[in-house]
């Protein structure tokens, strides 16, 4: 490293310790995000709607049915001879749960079974959908144990579940790499951006331009900072992760953390670029906004899975470093795989990098032509 | 003769059809103070951006300090320091670290720039307080001090003196006479007509084009003004 360099990422250091305040944010700001997210993701789900379709009521519905009934968390709003009243009720949301109990229920339980029920589930939040669906199969296993008690046999009941309006269901663990995610963006694109365009707008830009230090030690001086400050975010989110929701960290924590700096670069590319095509500081700021904060929130897999957007967003995805990003994360933290499956991904964020850096350090050139 | 320390042939710079600079020529010796002087617009901006290697000229030549401005731009860098119109350190920063960020970009060793600003804190009478906090007039003597403390040959100042006080103007250009006589070349562009006389010499650039060049005696007894002032109303009045 030349001293020259050395000299411009001491000052680059200097301006983020010196402002304590932002220092501050960026550095809470993953433990607030995973706690505002996991409670708010996590909340206990209450008063779950409930349509019971009995088509041939038996004694063993009737008491499977008084058990929901009983059950704190569920209301019945309506009994329905069959399933075809459902549907309006999910449309309307006036429904969160239909059981349906197939005919003869008492007849196949008394033949040991199994005796199936159909549980529909309404999954327009994945969230919410998986917890009530462990609610109403806790219902039913309770009372299948309770009836083998009696009857000092087993006796099956077979649940099914459909979840309808988001058959892929997303488990609540999957928002910690969706968060990693994104506060490595906004600390290494978001940040980069302002703090280069704010040389820019106040002339010191100029300066560094005609002294003797290349535009790429100006943007590697710039970069280097924040992918420690980025860094410390990604050990913070994971950290909070585990200490208060216990979110499981099945895979390589070295290879997480590698990806995760090959992630920032792209971001950080990004960054730069944003600064060097915009002219003042609030609109490299709007536009890191909205090219990286919002892709990489919206249209990442994140919040909404990919697989239920229309095609042409599914294809705008992929231009969308957060989603390939997002699978990695995935991968390793919940799935524990390692670079062996993960290649792919890996060569497309390499790729990224690559030609974003190589367009931040070219929209960099100090004479205009 | 040595060789003129900024050299110009027919420099011209073009935007899309506007001529910003058209084909000005002049030489500046080394050691002098040469101020250039114009109204906004007249392309002053545009004829440092291409002395100092920021902005390619459409045709034309030009060498400072013995290099070519476009192709021997690296070699340019280490040779000249520049202070543009708007403040250029950095606010956050203290004093100290503002020398300790150029001394090492310019490549000066720990013990030069611990010298250089410590002789630096003394002449210009600052405690190492946040730039941030300094008046004005001291913010703007201290940018112009950093830009000299590399040392270079030539020194571009694009109007170092906007919006300061007339006594911290004169003590000032007492910095920019002393570089000058240190050998430091002093190319300056101001609008402060006053300044103006202060200069070895000065050009009058109206429209892209260099109108009137020479020493301010010259030039007012030429176009027969008293002042440097009235000659500027006369020349550089919109048409």
């Amino acid at each position: 490293m030349t001293a020259a360099l050395r000299a411009f990422m001491i000052k680059e250091l200097r301006h983020i310790l010196r402002d304590r305040q932002t220092l501050t944010i960026l550095l809470l700001m993953p433990l607030v995000q995973v706690v505002l997210f996991g409670f708010a993701l996590r909340s206990d789900v209450r008063d779950v709607r409930l349509v019971v379709v009995d088509s041939s009521p038996d004694y063993a519905t009737y008491a499977l049915r008084a058990r929901f009934a009983a059950a704190s968390r569920f209301r019945v709003v309506a009994v329905e001879p069959s399933m075809r009243a459902v549907e309006p009720l999910f449309r309307q949301g006036k429904a969160d749960v239909a059981i349906a109990f197939e005919p003869d229920f008492a007849a196949r339980l008394q033949s040991y079974g199994p005796a199936r029920v159909l549980l529909a589930v309404d999954a327009s939040d994945p969230n919410t959908a998986t917890t009530m669906q462990a609610y109403a199969r806790a219902v039913i296993t309770a009372y299948e144990a309770e009836l083998a008690a009696q009857r000092g046999q087993p006796l099956r009941i077979a649940p099914e579940t459909r979840m309808r309006f988001n058959p892929t269901l997303e488990s609540v663990n999957l928002f910690v790499p969706g968060l990693i995610a994104l506060v490595l963006t906004l600390v290494s694109a978001l940040m980069t951006a302002i703090s280069l365009s704010r040389e820019k707008e106040r002339g010191t830009l100029e300066i560094l331009l005609v002294s003797p230090l290349r535009p790429w030690q100006i943007i590697v001086g710039k970069v280097l900072p924040y992918l420690g400050l980025a860094f410390a975010n990604v050990l913070t989110a994971l950290l909070a992760a585990w200490l208060i929701f216990s979110v499981p960290f099945r895979g390589s924590l070295s290879l997480l953390l590698a990806e995760s700096l090959l992630y920032s670069m792209v971001s950080l590319a990004l960054g730069v670029l944003v600064a060097s095509l915009t002219t003042s500081q609030r609109l490299a700021m709007l536009v890191a906004l909205l090219v990286t904060m919002l892709p990489s929130a919206l249209l990442s897999g994140m919040i909404f899975p990919l697989a239920s957007m229309p095609a042409f967003l599914q294809w705008v995805s992929n231009i969308v470093p957060a989603r390939w990003y997002l699978i990695i994360a995935r991968g390793i933290m919940l799935k524990g795989v390692g670079l062996e499956y993960l290649w792919k991904e890996t060569l497309v964020l390499g790729a990224m990098t690559l030609v974003l850096m190589t367009a931040a350090v070219r929209s960099f050139k100090p004479r205009v032509a | 003769m040595t060789e003129p320390a900024i050299a110009v042939r027919d420099l011209t710079r073009r935007f899309g059809g506007f001529t910003a600079v058209d084909s000005i020529s002049f030489d500046v010796a080394p050691g002098e103070v040469f101020g250039f002087l114009g109204a906004n617009g007249a392309g002053k901006t545009t004829a440092i951006r291409m002395l100092i290697g920021l902005l390619a000229p459409t045709s034309g030549e030009a060498r400072v300090a013995g290099f070519d401005v476009v192709k021997q731009t690296e070699q340019i860098r280490h040779q000249i320091g520049y202070m543009s119109q708007r403040f250029s350190l950095y606010e956050d920063l203290t004093v100290l670290e503002n020398i300790a960020l150029y001394g090492g970009i310019y490549g000066l060793g720990a013990e030069q720039i611990a010298e250089r600003s410590s002789a630096m804190l003394q002449s210009l009478g600052l405690a190492d307080d946040l730039v941030g906090r300094l008046p004005l007039g001291r913010k703007q003597k201290l940018a112009f001090s950093v830009a000299l403390l590399h040392e270079p040959a030539v020194v571009f100042l694009d109007e170092p003196t906007g919006g300061v006080d007339p006594i911290t103007r004169r003590q000032f250009w007492e910095l920019i006479y002393a570089a000058a006589e240190g050998g430091t070349t002093v190319f300056v562009t101001t609008h402060y007509m006053d300044e103006a006389e202060y200069c070895d010499r000065i050009s009058i650039m109206v429209d892209g084009r260099i109108v009137t060049l020479g020493t301010p005696q010259e030039l007012k007894s030429k176009w027969d003004v008293p002042t440097i002032d009235a000659l500027f109303v006369k020349l550089a009045r919109p048409a």
